[in-house]
């Protein structure tokens, strides 16, 4: 262990080297608003977390290792309170320093974090975490440093500000494209699908002939029967929810067929020795066993409903919901509004998701792969 | 058993399972055509008024006008295919009104966007089950983007890239890899983690290199997941290719003869686009089909049985 830890040490060297200049450079010759005081005193904290863990040599105990955290993260709001006046003056070239020595310092936080004696799912949940936090935190500073155009890469804090002030809208626009498009296309498709699945399986030779067929099915950019289904059914939310019906429906159908299939023989002799009829092995044993394929299918419709509403409101729809206020939005060049949508419909394409996940494991907790 | 006497009993299989999928083909064909009577007969009354309002029109010309019209809510296939010979035939390839030519388009940038995407993706799976940190970092991340709607993103990024004066294949290129990109690294993953704890063993026994296991045992061990991502990226690839093809308003690609056909009502039109862009989807993953016979020859036991 130790020696695995002295194998970094090179590495906090290299990190220090490239982060001191900037604190240096900004106390020496300060920026035309004045020295931020804030990006000083971030910047000598994270040099403080490197040289306790090189003074240690190896892993320090476990109040130590909090407050070297806490002094390490303390160095990421040196970039941005540089940044927050716009001007970096004279400490263009240390900045970059700068950042190319946070980069090693938070690969090598990562590495630890990894394997801290933590329990796994801890530990794996926590580098995830601060991974996400770590591309937000690259992406704002990017943002700041180059000046990039809010017309083509707004910065998190702005996106932000959008979720924080249009709540609203956003939350109204949620509701008409999940409540009245996703949900009831989802529930129709799925449900027509495995009932269709249920008909077909009885009958081999249709079986055989709709397999192959579902398969070449799910290749069919469906999304683009959006505009016929406006034509049908007019702009409301009944054309989206009819081309989700389309989009759910065969992989249900081919998933429960699939399933139903899987049966096996030696099962099957015996609940015709126990006298069972056709609903008696459907109900007992051949849904049960189809189920994972069930809830597999309902996962990959979770995210297939999400995108085909979203999708078909790009081609017209009444002055309401997700894919219509990100085509109106990005009209308007407020890509704030637009990113602020997006987030909105990745947590709720999750959640949905998540939600068929842990219904999964609920209902078929007896399958092998939930096994520790 | 012999080997012949197998080979006979699987082409019966096979063909068995023709002339299954010919009847549900046929089927589907044959409830198409009566989906169309209902749908097409609404307007009917308006027409047959139209033409001559004093008479009586007979069974059979009811029904065979409800096939042929000239804007059906639902064109019947004959028309659809009619329509398509038409546009393929009457001009040159590279001429605009000729389909084949939004088929090259819409096909270009999605081989294009594929290619880029699978290399990217195969790339970063291969960091992903050698580096433990960005396998923590990362892959979480990876396998959540599989449940958000990424395609939503495609509008937003054919104006941001126009912004800065990316236009034609490029924007629908980049959207096409994104696309594909994300299956084929959470496939990938798993296909090089595929090869157990035995094998893997041995390598070490033999003192293999990192490399050495990445060539001769995991990479050959991933290519079923690998293909199988793949079909599942390329189908991907011409979903974000057709609507990248829209939010550009429709210069061309299929996509953009479904949105022009859109805006001018024309039912027909929009049919053609969309069961070519169908065709299209069946002949690229079908392709990907056969590439896969072509890298994963089958052992020579399997050829046995």
């Amino acid at each position: 262990m130790a020696a695995r830890t002295a194998a970094y040490w090179p590495w906090d060297i290299v990190a220090a080297a490239l982060m001191a200049p900037l604190p240096v450079a900004l106390l020496v010759a300060p920026g035309p608003e004045g020295t931020p005081v804030q990006a000083i005193v971030s910047a000598v904290a994270a040099l403080a977390a490197i040289a306790l863990l090189l003074a240690g040599g190896r892993p320090p105990a476990r109040p130590l290792r909090i407050v070297v955290a806490v002094l390490a993260a303390a160095g990421a709001l040196a970039p941005l309170a540089t940044l927050r006046d716009g001007a970096l003056g004279a400490a263009g070239l240390t900045f970059l320093l700068y950042m190319l020595g946070y980069t090693v310092l938070l690969w090598r936080a990562f590495a630890l974090l990894a394997m801290a004696d933590m329990p796994r799912v801890v530990s794996r949940g926590l580098v995830a975490a601060a991974f996400g936090v770590a591309l937000l935190w690259y992406w704002q500073v990017i943002v700041d440093w180059f000046l990039v155009p809010r017309a083509l890469l707004p910065s998190p804090a702005a996106i932000g500000e959008a979720l924080a002030s249009e709540t609203r809208l956003l939350w109204s626009d949620f509701q008409v494209t999940f409540f009245l498009s996703v949900l009831p296309g989802f529930a129709i498709g799925s449900l027509a699908g495995f009932l269709f699945a249920l008909v077909v399986d009885g009958r081999p030779f249709l079986a055989r002939g709709l397999l192959p067929l579902g398969s070449a099915f799910s290749a069919i950019p469906i999304v683009a029967v959006a505009p016929i289904m406006i034509m049908w059914f007019g702009s409301g939310p009944e054309s989206k929810a009819a081309v989700v019906v389309l989009m759910t429906f065969f992989p249900m159908m081919v998933n429960t067929l699939g399933g139903l299939a899987i049966v096996d023989r030696m099962e099957l002799d015996l609940m015709r020795s126990y006298g069972a009829g056709y609903w008696t092995r459907l109900l007992k044993l051949r849904l049960p066993t189809a189920l994972p394929f069930i809830f597999n299918a309902l996962k990959i419709n979770a995210t297939l409903a999400m995108i085909g509403a979203i999708v078909s409101e790009f081609f017209g729809s009444p002055l309401a919901g997700m894919g219509f206020r990100i085509s109106a939005m990005i009209g308007r060049l407020n890509l704030e509004m637009v990113w602020a949508t997006i987030a909105v419909a990745a947590v709720a394409g999750s959640l949905f998701y998540g939600l068929w996940a842990l219904l999964e494991r609920i209902f078929t907790f007896w399958h092998p792969s939930h096994r520790r | 058993m012999t080997t012949e006497a197998t080979a006979g009993r699987r082409r019966g299989r096979q063909s068995g399972q023709l002339a299954s999928v010919g009847t549900v083909l046929a089927g589907l064909v044959a409830l198409w055509y009566l989906i169309a009577i209902p749908l097409n007969g609404a307007q009917l009354e308006d027409l047959f008024a139209r033409i001559d309002p004093n008479r009586t029109f007979s069974f059979s010309e009811r029904l065979t006008a409800t096939w042929d019209n000239n804007r059906p809510m639902l064109p019947t296939p004959d028309l659809i295919a009619a329509d398509f010979w038409d546009s393929a035939t009457s001009t040159s390839v590279t001429n605009r009104r000729n389909i084949l030519y939004h088929v090259g388009v819409t096909a270009g940038a999605t081989a294009l966007g594929f290619a880029l995407g699978a290399l990217l993706g195969v790339v970063l799976a291969i960091g992903l089950v050698h580096l433990r940190t960005l396998d923590a970092s990362l892959m979480p991340w990876l396998i959540a983007s599989q449940t958000i709607p990424i395609l939503a993103i495609a509008p937003m990024l054919i104006a941001v890239l126009g912004n800065i004066g990316l236009t034609g294949l490029a924007p629908k290129a980049i959207i096409s890899m994104y696309l594909c990109f994300f299956p084929v690294t959470v496939g990938m993953v798993k296909g090089l983690r595929a090869p157990d704890r035995l094998a893997l063993d041995l390598m070490r026994t033999y003192s293999a290199t990192r490399a050495q296991v990445l060539g001769k045992l995991r990479f050959p061990a991933a290519m079923p997941y690998l293909f199988a991502s793949l079909k599942v990226g390329i189908a991907l690839g011409l979903v974000g290719t057709m609507v990248a093809e829209l939010s550009t308003g429709g210069q061309a690609g299929l996509g953009g003869r479904l949105l022009t056909a859109s805006y001018n009502g024309d039912m027909i039109h929009m049919w053609t686009a969309l069961v070519t862009s169908s065709l299209l989807a069946i002949l690229l993953v079908y392709l990907v089909g056969r590439a896969e016979r072509l890298f994963t020859a089958p052992a020579p036991a399997m050829q046995a049985g």
